[in-house]
């Protein structure tokens, strides 16, 4: 190269640098622009700070930041009465909120970081709750007393303690369902990838209407077993307390977020980068798409089983009509809502996302019905306003910002050749 | 020399449109072979069936003695055959230390190693330094600059220690200086053992880089020999110049 080639190599690279984001950002009050942009700039520079200074501290500052973040978590149930004369309530809903969040941080690692639009989400869910339900004893007893078996009180489920192995063996359960469903479908891609999904959300929840003699159809499972923790002298049954059941979902959620952050920072995490940044050019770097997908699918498929079993034990009924698409509670849509509106790829995200998705209908259930239309008024502006998400990921802001998505297939490329 | 690549009647049609009709040629190791032809003389498809990502109709690729069974380009790279594209594909948000450790070959046990490995990233250090690319390290790649995406997608495909690199159109949309930059990258890249298979229409870098010189026409091999030969070949001629 030309010592003249150099230096140009040379200014570039120091153009590129002042460019940089996050190193000498230095905007102020933007003049020009919308009146939304110029009204909510203060709020904009708060978050954006925040970030960058969470970024730039030390590890074990970091560290410390995310444990008071937990213990403030795990302190809400207690905190509550002091807030509400309703605590009882609102502990119920801080415990569908737990749910709803393991659920959107579970669906983030298929959409938001293999980039994955998955609209079946609900049936791991649903498999998970059905393992729970089914191998507990709790779907035998059902059963029996739809069809009144004589004696059948006597097939009352007896397997509650041994909730945290079946939370194992759904967890199992779960991983292979992801590998088997996911192994025709992910060979498609974007759109057909959601209508294959979609489909086999509503297979599995089909299978578990029709499924009479195992599931007991439409009726449901009831009397599914409340955990229990019989360790020495510990005896402890979760019983209708909803705040052993929210602690025990900030556990698993805790764990998750440990897990995620480590996959999400090794290679695994730069393969489902490039993937959802160019899938074409990831095969060719050798990253095996196929595989790499599958292991998102399956990740995603376990934490939503978990979810699913946790969801069971706590209400102690499930039926098909729990796990519909559109239900308002954790169908595949909602949680997909929650996990774009709080924001693609991060974790802080789809957490927020989950909470506010929850939590806005409750509060505003007072007008009724109107609440539904209001919250989707909220969710139509918010995406409007904000359509990378209220906490986005830097990595997924910059690409939706970035404006230039390609998407070109294999399909175009061959196009392209000549 | 031995054949590193082995191209035996590929065929492939799009619709009614045969973009490929049986053609045959061969890649010897230690070459750097270019694949010419007019536009739509079917190179792309050439290469894209080559590397895995169509599905011939009828033929059969081979590379390094072995036939490639199944079409699936993450294998053909791990087997150590690896291209660039007309458009560098690299990835935008990532870093340039990233978008090479991502290309690194590893076996799928490395998977959960944290950050980028030490030994990976020298290596991408290094290869990045080749490329004058060093000082953009830590930079996203969507901040470079046409040219030096290019030559990110070159550096990358590197990572993998590739035995025979394709490279589409290297210096396409190139300015000039950047066209002798990646003339003398595949130069010393060559000198370290590494095979080349290039489709280029700058056919001033062809006949100075390369040989042999295979020209397709219609899909279909129409000569092949030195770069001086072929100039002068009146098919060829005819089927650059039309009649």
């Amino acid at each position: 190269m030309s010592s003249d080639a150099e230096d140009r190599t040379r200014s570039q690279a120091e153009v590129t640098q002042e460019a940089t984001p996050g190193s000498t950002r230095q905007e102020g009050r933007p003049i020009q622009g919308s009146a939304w942009k110029r009204l909510t700039w203060p709020a904009r520079r708060v978050l954006r700070t925040a970030g960058d200074r969470y970024d730039r501290m030390a590890k074990p500052a970091r560290l410390g930041v995310s444990a008071g973040m937990v213990v403030l978590a795990a302190a809400v149930p207690v905190l509550l009465p002091y807030v509400t004369a309703d605590s009882g309530y609102w502990t119920s809903v801080a415990t569908k909120i737990g749910i709803a969040a393991l659920l959107a941080l579970g669906l983030n690692v298929v959409v938001g970081f293999a980039g994955l639009l998955d609209l079946g989400y609900v049936a791991f869910f649903a498999v998970g709750a059905y393992t729970f339900a089914l191998l507990s004893g709790a779907g035998r007893y059902a059963i029996a007393i739809s069809r009144s078996q004589p004696n059948a009180f006597k097939l009352l489920p007896t397997w509650h303690m041994y909730f945290w192995l079946l939370l194992f063996v759904a967890l199992l359960v779960a991983l292979i369902a992801g590998v088997v469903l996911g192994t025709p479908t992910l060979r498609l891609r974007g759109d057909y990838l959601a209508i294959v999904t979609l489909g086999f959300g509503e297979i599995v929840r089909i299978t578990a209407t029709n499924l009479n003699s195992l599931t007991d159809g439409s009726q449901g499972v009831n009397q599914i077993p409340h955990p229990a923790i019989n360790v020495g002298s510990v005896h402890y049954n979760f019983g209708l307390n909803n705040e052993a059941y929210y602690w025990l979902l900030l556990a698993v959620i805790v764990i998750w977020i440990f897990l995620l952050r480590r996959v999400n920072d090794s290679r695994i995490g730069r393969a489902w980068a490039a993937i959802r940044e160019d899938e074409l050019a990831a095969a060719s770097m050798g990253i095996p798409t196929i595989q790499m997908k599958l292991l998102a699918f399956a990740m995603g498929a376990a934490v939503a089983s978990l979810g699913g079993v946790i969801y069971a034990s706590q209400i102690g009924f499930i039926s098909p009509d729990s796990f519909q698409l559109f239900s308002s509670d954790f169908g595949s849509v909602i949680i997909l809502a929650m996990v774009v509106l709080g924001g693609m790829g991060g974790i802080a995200g789809p957490i927020v996302g989950a909470a506010l998705i929850i939590f806005l209908p409750e509060r505003f259930r007072f007008v009724g019905d109107a609440r539904f239309l209001i919250f989707g008024g909220v969710l139509v502006l918010v995406m409007v306003l904000r359509p990378q998400g209220i906490l986005p990921s830097r990595r997924r802001a910059a690409e939706l910002e970035g404006g230039e998505v390609r998407e070109t297939s294999v399909f175009e490329a061959r196009q392209a050749g000549s | 020399m031995s054949a590193l690549l082995e191209v035996r009647a590929l065929t492939k049609r799009f619709g009614g449109v045969t973009a490929v009709d049986g053609c045959t040629f061969e890649v010897s190791a230690g070459s750097i072979t270019a694949l010419i032809g007019p536009n739509g003389s079917g190179k792309t498809t050439v290469f894209n069936m080559v590397t895995g990502y169509l599905r011939p109709d009828a033929g059969a690729v081979s590379f390094d003695g072995r036939r490639a069974s199944r079409p699936d380009p993450a294998r053909f790279y791990r087997a150590g055959l690896s291209r660039t594209f007309q458009q560098p594909r690299v990835f935008r948000e990532l870093t340039l230390v990233e978008n090479l450790a991502v290309a690194a070959n590893r076996p799928w046990w490395a998977l959960l190693g944290r950050d980028v490995p030490p030994t990976d990233r020298r290596r991408a250090e290094e290869v990045l330094a080749d490329f004058r690319l060093g000082d953009l390290m830590g930079n996203k790649a969507r901040e470079l600059s046409f040219g030096q995406q290019k030559l990110l997608e070159f550096a990358a495909v590197l990572m993998g220690r590739p035995k025979l690199v394709l490279l589409d159109e290297p210096t396409a949309g190139v300015n000039p200086v950047m066209v002798e930059t990646m003339e003398q990258h595949i130069r010393d890249l060559h000198r370290q053992g590494i095979t080349f298979l290039v489709v280029e229409h700058e056919m001033n870098l062809v006949m100075r880089l390369c040989d042999p010189v295979i020209v397709l026409d219609h899909g279909a091999k129409l000569a092949e020999g030195r770069p001086a030969e072929v100039q002068r070949d009146p098919l060829v001629l005819d089927a650059y110049l039309g009649t």
